[in-house]
């Protein structure tokens, strides 16, 4: 039998030279003789690890990393097939703490398996939880979404279950299942890394969703900007449809799912699920009034539940483990397991799941190591570009979502950017509105307008042009945002804004150059 | 990535028509027009417009929402430069203004001729290897300036 040897296809891992490690190991194996079958997993997440080999031995997986193509000659000198040390040599896979210390229930097979492979899928653990949905019918499916406590993990926290409950309860000729792939946030990347790691939990997750609400189409809209993502994952479509994944009879039952994946077209704003439905329905993506609640009245007017890709991928495991299981992990009214991101200036970024309730301190430093610069952390971006600079001093603050709250920010998407002590806050805090001003829908004048403002008024802050005034207006120009807004792009600016000039006023007042302030 | 051919109606109607009954057709149709000529021209947006049954100005309002659509071609090989929150902690901004500075190539400005064309984007999901980028489709991280000469390299044909 031929020594299989893992090496990712994530977008991520070849953005470093996975493919280049590939062909090399193809290559000196054919030299060699040395009967060995690569296998293209997604990855673990442990990106400063990559290209990751893995080579699979008696002992179990062995790795080593960061492997360039020159290693992969030595590599095979030295007897890595036979899983034998070398100076890149990490051991066993799974005893690599960061690992090891992680409680992968979404992401346990991301890297593991290959991920075009429906096979592979089942051997591991793959479609159970549609298996368990389809046995005890969609009323009890809601009772266990709804018991375990999930909640969005796009951002908003919603419960999982009541939306469903209420695409459930509505009475249409026609429901939709929408997943919400438009990860735009910066320091976010566990939806790219599912779609192109485990596309099958994702397919498993919508159907589950289908089943429990009597949908039977679903669509996938993800971003322009991960075409990888939006390749494997359009090839799995293909294969599930194949396996009896998808299709008229799921799984051999009566119940039709069948899935499109749909690409956008560099919107920021249809990541919010109405500019999102707007977009699929072949419109400029604005955001819409709610209520209606796409549940009521979603894509093209129908019933329509829309979650996140961690939502769904969260599901199978709910189903098949059951809800009671899910919502042990966990802290207060958050439940279960986040696929934390750690990124930015950091030595071990990479993908971190836990329980809800980790601290900012555990991830950025006992996972992240520090900076990568090695200089001190100076602020630390929770939750995309609408979420707070943490400060030092809140580096404790748990990462839940009431305790984001408490502390004026947001969890959002769970991804986590560190600066060193270089950053210019002011500068952070006005990228925040021009960010804001250029990914605005302009439906809503507080955000159109009011990110435009916004941008000067830092300027003249930094200027020190009536600065005490100018301040008060920009906090003023914050409230209106805030309350006044249609949706979370407009509504949830002002929080890198005012964390940036709450915890580091003094980035606002320092003497400039007139180029530095222009 | 396909190279791209010249505006061509009777292709451009066929392109419209094969995707045309999709339910919510107008983005995959825009996507395949862009991707076969590199840019929307006027006359494919009123033959969508056509084929959706949409006004004119309906389907010119959803070409001219996202940012992805572009109304006239672009020379150059692409390179999405990610200048987001988290590639800015490593350093974006410095490759941005090296490229302006060494090779004076300015992000998001279309030359005629040029041969690599910048343009900004707000995240490719690599963040943990900030700085990232994407070159002609092709992922790329933790860049600094010798990387990004030997793109523009690689562009200009320069080397291989």
């Amino acid at each position: 039998m031929s020594l299989r040897v893992f090496i990712p296809a994530d977008s991520s891992a070849v953005s470093v030279g996975a493919d280049a490690v590939a062909r090399a190991i193809a290559a000196e194996a054919r030299t060699r003789g040395a009967d060995v079958a690569i296998v293209r997993t997604g990855s673990r997440g442990l990106f400063w690890l990559e290209p990751l080999l893995e080579v699979e031995t008696s002992d179990g997986r062995m790795g080593y990393g960061p492997v360039a193509f020159e290693d992969v000659p030595p590599l095979f000198e030295t007897g890595f097939l036979e899983g034998r040390p070398h100076s890149k040599g990490l051991g066993r896979i799974d005893a690599i703490p960061y690992l090891a210390r992680q409680q992968r229930l979404v992401f346990a097979r991301c890297g593991v398996t290959d991920p075009l492979s429906l096979d592979d899928y089942r051997r591991h653990g793959g479609l159970k939880g549609l298996a368990r949905a389809l046995e005890i019918g969609p009323g009890a499916v809601l009772e266990e979404v709804i018991a375990s406590g999930l909640r969005g993990r796009g951002g908003a926290g919603f419960p999982t279950g009541i939306k469903w409950r209420t695409a459930a309860a509505a009475r249409a000729d026609q429901k939709y299942v929408v997943c919400n792939a438009d990860e735009g946030d910066s320091g976010t990347f566990a939806d790219r890394m599912l779609m192109e790691g485990d596309p099958f939990l994702l397919i498993e997750g919508m159907a589950i969703a289908g089943v429990a609400v009597g949908a039977a189409t679903g669509y996938v809209y993800t971003r322009s900007e991960y075409p990888h993502a939006f390749d494997v994952f359009s090839r799995a479509i293909e294969r599930a449809r194949a396996g009896g994944l998808l299709g008229t009879k799921l799984l051999g039952s009566n119940h039709a799912f069948d899935l499109e994946a749909r690409l956008g077209a560099g919107a920021y704003i249809c990541g919010e699920e109405t500019s999102l439905l707007d977009s699929l329905e072949g419109k400029r993506g604005q955001v819409r009034a709610k209520p209606p609640l796409p549940a009521i009245s979603g894509l093209f007017g129908k019933p329509t539940v829309i979650n996140n890709v961690l939502s769904f991928a969260s599901t199978p495991w709910i189903l098949e483990h059951g809800a009671k299981a899910y919502a042990e992990y966990g802290m207060g009214r958050s439940r279960g397991t986040q696929p934390f991101q750690l990124a930015g200036n950091v030595r071990f970024g990479g993908l971190i799941e836990l329980s809800f309730g980790a601290t900012i301190r555990e991830l950025v430093q006992d996972f992240g190591g520090g900076t990568r610069t090695g200089r001190p952390i100076r602020a630390v971006q929770v939750g995309g570009p609408l979420g707070a600079y943490f400060p030092e001093s809140l580096i404790d603050t748990p990462l839940d979502y009431e305790a984001m709250l408490a502390a004026k920010g947001m969890l959002g998407h769970g991804g986590l950017v560190v600066f060193d002590d270089t950053v210019d806050m002011a500068r952070q805090a006005r990228f925040a509105f021009e960010f804001c001003a250029k990914e605005s829908c302009g439906k809503c004048t507080p955000c159109r307008i009011g990110a435009i403002r916004g941008a000067e008024t830092v300027d003249k802050v930094v200027a020190g042009r009536e600065r005490q005034k100018s301040v008060q207006a920009l906090r003023d120009l914050c409230e209106v945002m805030t309350d006044g807004s249609l949706c979370a792009l407009g509504g949830l600016t002002p929080l890198p804004v005012l964390s940036a000039l709450d915890h580091f006023s003094e980035d606002f007042m320092k003497p400039r150059t007139r180029a530095a302030a222009e | 990535m396909a190279a791209r051919a010249a505006f061509d109606a009777d292709l451009a109607k066929r392109l419209i028509d094969r995707k045309r009954s999709l339910p919510g057709a107008a983005l995959p149709i825009l996507r395949d027009l862009q991707d076969h000529f590199g840019y929307i021209d006027d006359a494919a947006i009123a033959l969508m417009a056509e084929a959706l049954n949409i006004s004119k100005a309906e389907a010119l309002g959803v070409v001219s929402f996202y940012h992805d659509f572009r109304r006239a071609p672009v020379d150059g090989k692409r390179l999405k430069l990610c200048r987001a929150e988290s590639c800015q902690s490593m350093g974006c901004e410095e490759l941005v203004a090296h490229l302006e500075t060494r090779h004076g190539i300015k992000a998001d400005e279309a030359r005629p001729g040029a041969a690599l064309h910048v343009e900004t984007v707000y995240c490719l999901g690599n963040c943990a290897l900030s700085p990232a980028a994407l070159f002609e489709g092709e992922p790329m991280g933790r860049l600094d300036r010798s990387a990004l000469d030997g793109l523009v390299e690689r562009a200009t044909g320069r080397t291989q």
